[in-house]
């Protein structure tokens, strides 16, 4: 093809794309919306990059650094604890909520009395504001009223209080947000059990398979898309982790977000590696949503 | 006689197979709602209950204080009004423009709707964290730091995926053919949009209004960054405070804790079979 042919093809259909009314009003009409995201967040996202490189205060501008921010972050202890208990929150808790999740969406996937009252009790932990039952939880983890503190002692697993032991902490931590979330993962695993169809099994059964036989062969190869969707969700969700950490923690529980939140809005020292730490979040997190899709084979098309 | 037997059995470990999943289904729902009665529980008994080792299961002494303290804080009401505003306007700005964009991408063809969707997808993986820094700054020199105005904004923007997301899901779900009767009968598109499609969509926008509503209610990080002034904290800010406010009068901090959620369980329990498909209308198709 000649250029001159190919320039002409792409103002064709440059030219049939808004030279039809049709289809300039479906522009205009998706327009704000893209505008808005891109604007209130892409942009931020090339700005913070930009700012870190610089040694920027909140208020001033500063020069090019080069890498120092991030040679900063990574010498800091408080941002490689943050990483390490971003990491295991995030791999322990989603296995958790993936394996008890899968277990409750195999049991209610059957018409039963009571179907309402399950579905109820699921959506009462996903309503919860976060930093609510965050609160809630530490109410109930207090060293002389918390029911938690009184039956994990009295039953000796622990000695001392939960609220001032970082392990512990991240333990409890874990433990609340498979509370939280479990439910959602059910639900969503539900959804994709419910699509597949029931003479699948039927066949299965009648050529013999047994139960374990139709759950590795039937079950979990056909419910591959949903489980890929729900944990990829709820991988970038627990690694982002902020709010739970920060009341239920009371400040003294680290991870990734809160170490960039101090260098915002509490240690102004920390303002550059907190920066480096943002693009950090973001570049990783980019990476774990392109493992799924790529090495895993999320389908991501949204076309019907 | 022998095939009697045979199916007798088969009952009774059908009946022992359906105790064992009720009590499974019950400890799951006793599981889910146990922390919000313990906190209840623990808002209305005494201080002195309160503090009794070992505690009590029931509540005894039955005691108004925490309530009391907690509905006449004056923060506290201050911080309720916040929240209803800011998840209220964040609401409505969503439906207006989320309506009118997944309208388009539900029913019209355009050339980059595939980029236009990755889009929108790729901004509920997005760590919002990742943009306070640049976003203080900018909202600094705009001058609307400590304003309903940045909390709103960024609730917007991450709140629009969502409510795109079920709004397509739902538009997709309804008859093309009216609207394409609506058009021979000379309506333009936005007359058909107006007149037919949103009537008849409006369980499912209700639905998104909802789950939007919850969204900018529950959301803590930009509210915690962009609003130092107790005038404009919504809920979520103020209660995680009150821990340092009412050092031991954790009666209060119950209370408050079930002032904020038991709307959200209510509402939740009432619209429950439309928001869980909502919620899964999405990761279906997806």
């Amino acid at each position: 093809m000649t250029s001159a042919s190919r320039e002409k093809k792409e103002r064709g259909w440059f030219k049939e794309e808004f030279g039809n009314p049709e289809r300039r009003m479906a522009y205009y009409m998706v327009l704000p919306a893209v505008l808005i995201i891109v604007v209130i967040a892409f942009f931020p996202v090339l700005y913070g990059v930009v700012l870190s490189f610089t040694d920027s205060t909140v208020t001033a501008f500063g020069s090019f650094v080069g890498l120092e921010n991030y040679v900063e972050m990574f010498q800091d202890p408080d941002f490689l604890v943050g990483l390490s208990n971003t990491v295991i929150f995030t791999v322990v808790s989603v296995t958790l909520e993936f394996i008890f999740g899968l277990g409750i969406a195999l049991a209610v996937n059957r018409a039963f009395r009571g179907r309402g009252l399950v579905r109820a009790a699921i959506l009462v932990p996903w309503a919860f504001p976060t930093v609510i039952s965050a609160v809630m939880w530490r109410l109930m983890f207090q060293p002389g009223i918390g029911i938690f503190q009184y039956v994990a002692q009295s039953i000796g697993i622990i000695s001392g209080p939960v609220l001032s032991d970082p392990t512990l902490l991240l333990i409890a931590a874990i433990l609340i947000d498979v509370w939280k979330t479990t439910p959602f993962m059910a639900l969503l695993l539900l959804a994709g059990l419910q699509v597949i169809p029931g003479e699948v099994y039927e066949a299965a059964r009648v050529d013999g398979a047994n139960v374990y036989q139709r759950f590795f062969r039937i079950t979990l190869p056909l419910l591959k898309g949903a489980i890929l969707v729900a944990v990829l969700f709820r991988t970038l969700d627990a690694y982002r982790i902020y709010d739970l950490f920060y009341a239920f923690g009371a400040k003294e529980l680290q991870s990734l977000s809160t170490y960039v939140y101090e260098g915002v809005r509490i240690s102004q020292l920390q303002f550059g590696p907190g920066n480096a730490a943002a693009v950090f979040i973001f570049v990783t997190a980019f990476l774990i949503a392109l493992f799924f899709i790529k090495v895993l084979g999320m389908r991501t098309s949204t076309e019907e | 006689m022998a095939s009697a037997t045979a199916a007798g059995k088969g009952t009774g470990r059908r009946s022992l197979n359906m105790v064992l999943f009720y009590v499974f289904v019950a400890i799951f729902v006793f599981v889910s709602v146990f922390p919000l009665l313990w906190v209840f529980k623990m808002s209305i008994v005494t201080k002195t209950e309160l503090f009794a080792t070992p505690p009590t299961i029931l509540p005894q002494d039955l005691s108004g204080d925490s309530w009391s303290t907690v509905l006449g804080d004056s923060t506290f009401q201050r911080a309720l009004i916040n929240s209803s505003i800011i998840s209220g306007v964040t609401t409505v700005i969503c439906l207006f423009f989320g309506s009118i964009a997944a309208y388009a991408i539900a029913r019209m063809r355009f050339r980059f709707k595939g980029t236009v969707m990755t889009l929108i997808l790729a901004i509920s993986f997005f760590p919002g964290v990742a943009i306070i820094a640049p976003l203080f700054i900018q909202f600094t020199a705009v001058g609307i730091i400590d304003t309903y105005a940045a909390v709103i904004i960024t609730d917007t923007v991450f709140a629009l995926p969502l409510t795109i997301w079920l709004l397509v899901a739902f538009f997709r779900e309804l008859p093309v053919d009216l609207e394409d009767a609506a058009k021979v009968d000379g309506a333009t598109t936005i007359q058909a949009f107006r007149k037919v499609i949103v009537p008849l969509a409006a369980p499912g926008v209700f639905t998104t209004a909802i789950l939007t509503f919850i969204f900018a209610w529950n959301e803590f990080l930009f509210a915690n960054t962009f609003l130092f002034d107790e005038s404009t904290q919504p809920v979520t800010v103020v209660i995680p405070n009150f821990a340092t406010i009412y050092t031991v009068d954790y009666g209060s901090q119950a209370a408050a804790s079930v002032v904020v959620t038991v709307p959200l369980v209510i509402l939740v329990l009432i619209f429950q079979r439309r928001i869980v498909s909502g919620l899964t209308a999405g990761a279906v198709k997806g």
